[in-house]
């Protein structure tokens, strides 16, 4: 029988470029306090947010992820026909199907590029890049358009007190391509699914159209996922340390999912980073945005100067499922 | 081998004063943890995982709402060692 012929790929794979786009409208603790019954002081000492950002009515998950991406595909200086693979992560895309990447694709002019989106919550950016490594390594892509991309606030209850408080709207956008040295790391990922009743959503359709549940909104039992998150996810961190064959005194940058500062305090002390470590705290002024967190917050410390391209950054992405990835990059 | 309720209150207090500043010599018996220590639902999950972690000990979840003094959360710990 003859062979098949198979795939070769890159020996590695990099980040090329990135882009950034964030919710039109800057909404301060006082404007979301009221509903709750809380206060600026309250959101601030338990959260460490200050504003987010949450789009404009209009505007949808597909317009925030074509923003981030025409940025991130400039700066990758990729020819937008050659990005041959597009995968957006969401889970706020506001129909089941058809996916939002097709269409993603279709406005940027990738032609008929791979496209297809995945659910992996505030753990999809990390887990698209996992994909997007492979695909370029395995041959089966040659560039790769990673887009983490949530329009948060067309799923919240401006009267729960759980989650709906902290969340913003926003996509982060990535080329992924070949690399002549190696510059993403091994994922750590996996997940959790007894903790599935932890983040979720209210109903389901089916509750919605059969059972007489209210439109679907967001909430989390908030101290269970505290607790996971502060002390089981900086073993999931130290693991993609070590198997890049890392130590933590190696990571320049730390760039953790922006679920709360006080998640993000606890992360830092258990892992044990030094201490002059580079760390994502866009959550202050952007919110919870997600699979967009990661982008967003790295845009940030890359705009502002205190992460510079080369540097060896460790990003972790952990929520609903529960599910977690975790991987070392070289900042583009 | 199992510590005594003294000693599990001493290195409570030393988790408590490290992870909210408060003089570990005002983590005693009667003290409430809210409206005493005003220590938050997120403090106080934190001092629950480095209590297990120090302690060898398993505190639910569900069992967290009920530790609501420093010696309810004493009594709990020193019950649970093995």
């Amino acid at each position: 029988m003859t062979q098949m012929t198979i795939n070769r790929g890159a020996d590695y794979s990099r980040i090329l470029g990135l882009g950034a786009a964030r919710g039109e409208n800057l909404v301060t603790n006082d404007d979301v306090a009221g509903a709750i019954d809380s206060s600026d002081e309250w959101i601030r000492q338990r959260t460490g947010i200050i504003t987010r950002v949450r789009a404009n009515a209009e505007t949808s998950v597909v317009d925030l992820a074509e923003r981030a991406s025409r940025d991130a595909i400039a700066a990758a200086g990729v020819p937008v026909e050659e990005i041959d693979t597009v995968i957006l992560s969401t889970f706020t895309y506001p129909v089941v199907t058809p996916a939002g990447a097709p269409v993603l694709a279709d406005r940027l002019g990738c032609g008929t590029a791979a496209a297809f989106d995945i659910s992996a919550a505030c753990a999809g950016y990390c887990y698209a890049i996992a994909q997007a490594d492979a695909l370029v390594r395995a041959g089966q892509s040659r560039y790769v358009l990673v887009v983490g991309a949530e329009k948060m606030s067309d799923w919240i209850d401006p009267t729960d007190r759980s989650i709906s408080f902290l969340l913003g709207d926003g996509a982060g956008a990535v080329v992924i391509g070949p690399s002549a040295t190696p510059a993403i790391g091994p994922t750590v990922w996996g997940s959790k699914g007894d903790g599935a009743p932890l983040i979720g959503m209210t109903a389901s359709w089916l509750d919605v159209r059969d059972r007489g549940a209210a439109f679907p909104t967001l909430f989390q039992q908030g101290q269970p996922v505290f607790k996971w998150a502060s002390f089981d996810m900086p073993k999931v961190a130290k693991r993609a340390i070590e198997v890049a064959g890392l130590s933590p005194s190696d990571i320049q940058v730390f760039i953790p999912h922006q679920a709360n500062m006080r998640i993000i305090d606890q992360m830092i002390k258990t892992v044990g980073l030094r201490d002059d470590v580079a760390v994502g705290r866009d959550i202050a002024d952007s919110g919870n945005t997600s699979a967009a967190s990661i982008p967003l917050a790295t845009e940030r410390l890359l705009r502002e100067g205190a992460a510079k391209s080369g540097d060896l950054a460790l990003q972790i992405g952990f929520g609903a499922g529960l599910v977690f990835a975790a991987q070392v990059v070289v900042l583009p | 081998m199992a510590l005594s309720e003294k000693e599990v209150l001493a290195g409570l207090a030393e988790i408590v004063a490290e992870e909210t500043g408060v003089d570990a010599a005002e983590v005693v018996g009667d003290k409430s943890f809210t409206d005493d220590l005003d220590i938050d639902s997120l403090s106080m999950m934190t001092i629950v995982t480095l209590a297990e972690e120090k302690f060898d000990v398993r505190i639910p979840d569900e069992e967290v709402k009920n530790l609501v003094t420093v010696g309810d959360a004493v009594a709990y710990i020193t019950g649970a060692q093995s």
